[in-house]
């Protein structure tokens, strides 16, 4: 039986119109005095749609995604920002509502959008769980009766009557997170969370979301985090621009999946602009990046061993005081092949007035090929921003030992590890 | 359990078994607001009193001994106090309501939940406040030896429906509305502190001339006050006919708030 039934699903929303620039004083005063009445016209608009009637400004988040979900499902959602991944997820537990189309849910319904949702800085750890399980739409007795096992899992231990201010960014994380384990929903609907916590503690979750899809939960997970999604999920579904473009069993989507992102990079331009379409559900984000080699020469060209240096620009506000930034380096089969985390690797937090910043990295000990680059912006317990496709380089030359042999990522693997030969004087 | 989703037009329903399954969570989300009402300020709920007798001592030299204001026979301090109090309830809940919604915005945009019980709850605060508000009044009466007419407390449930009515109604729309017009962030104060003057709170209604009563009396606090002050102070026969405009007024602006937020519901999670 399906337990969850979508068909035809849309969901239309509008952008906010820019902002034009004027010339002339007089210009300036004319629109200053008529600003409020285009405010106004504007400001209405936001939630006005008139039937069936395309307008410029309009994006279509979602456009008629059907699908049926098994009971015990374990369903990934992947796709870029932007493609309707979360969107869907909205939609599905009432948090907004669809423009067009119909979706059948049978059973009690969780989101975790985030975690920690309606967490209190000045409340303590016993409080949050109270409100925090409130929120998620547990009753008090639940939560009193698992109360004792969420603070368990939280390893929170004896802190849980300090407030949550006081906590360290780990202990809140994993605070919200066991309020979060601790759901008992026939439906879980989980958006990138599992993104927030350490490493270890991210497996503890793993282990725990798979739990509860073997005792029968129907799970949609979304998660830019391939590795998660094949671990997790048996079947998948690759949203782009509001589209299914392939749903089936979880490896041939992936696969398809990342070879596509591959291709999507500009190999050769040292200076991206975002694509405005890509960040309309963050209030804060990336508008821009740009790649310099230790010369200071803008290129996307690189040697074995040279330094990259990426300056990040960001744009908007940020809804929380600080925040963690991240990259991951694809190879070209679609690889992970490293990444740096500023927050966990290095208690590195970014205030919210950071509006630039720089990443340094290198020495390149990869082989010659072609990688992209994927920044992220994180909060304490959200994604802020992601942007998948965000600058791309080249290994153009790769002769790490002593002859003028080529390595390529192709033929010999992407690392390079030094290591040397030598013959043993055999001991008479 | 089945869920149905598809697109909302027009009024959301009320779905009332639903509201009930959340009572919980409103009496969390009130618990929160009063607990973190003077947290991390040194004198605490202290303000819950100085607020309105401070206002009271500034009320009464200004208008009291400088303009020497009529208070209807009785010291000057114990009514504009009574008035205070009963105003203080309808302009913080306002406050606090026209809020509600911009400052839960991170919940409302992860998390479902009836979004009318925000604001809802966020009025409890200004009940507890007036409780403490309420002991300084006890102090002020016994100090100026001024003993009130008692059975006028009867009067009290009723009055605290309609300023309930009235701050409901009115704190939807204005809650709504602060999602997309951020403008009642900055009007909200401003209107309030007119609105004070056009309700008799400083000054005896029987000051106004017969010809215009009848303007104050649409302002629903209007009746509110003067009742109180009439059957508590006994300054005067309860005005019935007032009291039952008062009523009537806050019943058309709760229904009004509420179908203008039902209807304004629906986009929150994209517009906020």
């Amino acid at each position: 039986m399906s337990i969850i039934k979508i068909n035809n699903l849309s969901k239309c929303y509008r952008i906010g119109a820019q902002e034009e620039g004027y010339s002339t004083i007089r210009e300036a005063i004319m629109k200053g005095i008529t600003a409020p009445f285009r405010n106004f016209a504007k400001l209405q608009k936001l939630t006005k749609f008139k039937n069936n009637q395309e307008e410029e400004d309009m994006i279509w988040a979602l456009k008629d995604i059907s699908l049926e979900v098994e009971k015990g499902e374990v369903l990934g959602i992947i796709g870029r920002n932007g493609s309707g991944k979360t969107t869907l997820l909205k939609i599905l537990s009432s948090i907004t509502s669809p423009t067009k189309g119909l979706a059948e849910l049978h059973g009690r319904v969780s989101s975790l959008l985030e975690v920690g949702t309606g967490f209190h800085p000045e409340l303590t750890g016993r409080e949050n769980i109270f409100l925090n399980g409130a929120i998620l739409g547990m009753k008090k007795k639940e939560i009193k009766k698992s109360f004792d096992d969420i603070v368990a899992f939280s390893e929170i231990g004896k802190f849980i009557d300090t407030p949550v201010k006081r906590y360290s960014n780990g202990m809140w994380v994993r605070l919200a997170f066991a309020v979060a384990a601790y759901l008992q929903p026939e439906i879980l609907l989980i958006d990138e969370v599992l993104a927030v916590g350490d490493i270890a503690f991210q497996k503890k979750c793993l282990g725990r979301t798979k739990e509860a899809a073997k005792g029968g939960r129907t799970v949609l997970f979304v998660s830019h985090n391939m590795g998660a999604v094949r671990s997790l999920c048996q079947k998948a579904i690759w949203l782009d621009k509001g589209q299914i473009i392939k749903k089936g069993e979880v490896n041939e989507v992936v696969r398809d999946y990342e070879r596509v992102q591959m291709n999507e990079v500009n190999q050769s331009s040292s200076f991206n602009k975002r694509d405005l379409k890509d960040i309309k559900n963050s209030n804060f984000y990336i508008s821009s990046v740009e790649m310099i080699n230790s010369r200071g020469e803008k290129t996307t060209l690189f040697r074995y061993n040279d330094k990259i240096n990426l300056i990040v620009n960001f744009n908007g506000v940020l809804q929380a005081d600080r925040y963690s930034l991240e990259f991951h380096i694809y190879n070209e089969l679609g690889q992970l092949v490293s990444q740096g985390i500023s927050g966990f690797y290095h208690g590195k937090y970014f205030s919210n007035e950071t509006k630039n910043a720089s990443i340094e990295i290198g020495p390149l000990a990869l082989t010659s090929g072609k990688y992209r680059i994927l920044l992220k912006v994180m909060t304490r317990t959200a994604q802020a921003d992601i942007w998948e496709n965000a600058i791309g380089f080249d290994i153009i030359e790769c002769q790490p030992f002593a002859t003028s042999w080529e390595m390529s990522t192709l033929r010999e693997g992407t690392c390079v590890i030094q290591h040397s030969f030598k013959e043993l004087k055999k001991d008479n | 359990m089945k869920t149905i989703i598809k697109p909302k037009k027009g009024l959301s329903s009320l779905d009332f078994k639903e509201l009930w399954s959340y009572r919980e969570l409103f009496y969390f989300f009130a618990w929160r607001d009063i607990k973190l009402r003077y947290k991390q300020t040194i004198l605490g709920i202290v303000w819950a009193i100085l607020q309105p007798f401070l206002t009271m001592v500034v009320f009464t030299v200004i208008f009291g001994r400088l303009a020497d204001m009529p208070s209807d026979n009785i010291p000057y301090p114990i009514f504009v106090y009574a008035g205070l109090l009963l105003w203080n309830i309808f302009s913080s809940s306002l406050n606090h309501i026209s809020q509600s919604i911009i400052r839960n915005a991170a919940i409302i945009q992860k998390v479902y939940l009836p979004r009318v019980i925000l604001p809802a709850a966020s009025m409890i605060v200004s009940f507890v406040d007036f409780l403490f508000a309420g002991f300084i009044f006890i102090g002020i009466m016994i100090f100026y030896k001024f003993m009130p007419n008692f059975t006028g407390l009867l009067l009290l449930p009723l009055l605290f429906i309609i300023i309930i009515l009235i701050s409901l109604g009115l704190g939807w729309f204005l809650a709504a509305f602060n999602v997309k017009y951020r403008d009642i962030h900055y009007a909200l104060p401003f209107f309030i502190q007119l609105l004070i003057f056009i309700t008799p709170v400083i000054y005896p209604i029987s000051i106004v001339p017969k010809a215009y009563q009848w303007v104050l009396a649409l302002n629903p606090m209007t009746g509110v006050i003067e009742s109180f002050k009439a059957g508590f102070l006994g300054t005067m026969p309860i005005n019935w006919s007032s009291l039952a405009i008062s009523a009537g007024v806050s019943i058309v602006f709760f229904i009004f708030g509420l179908a203008y937020f039902l209807k304004a519901e629906k986009t929150f999670a994209d517009v906020l």
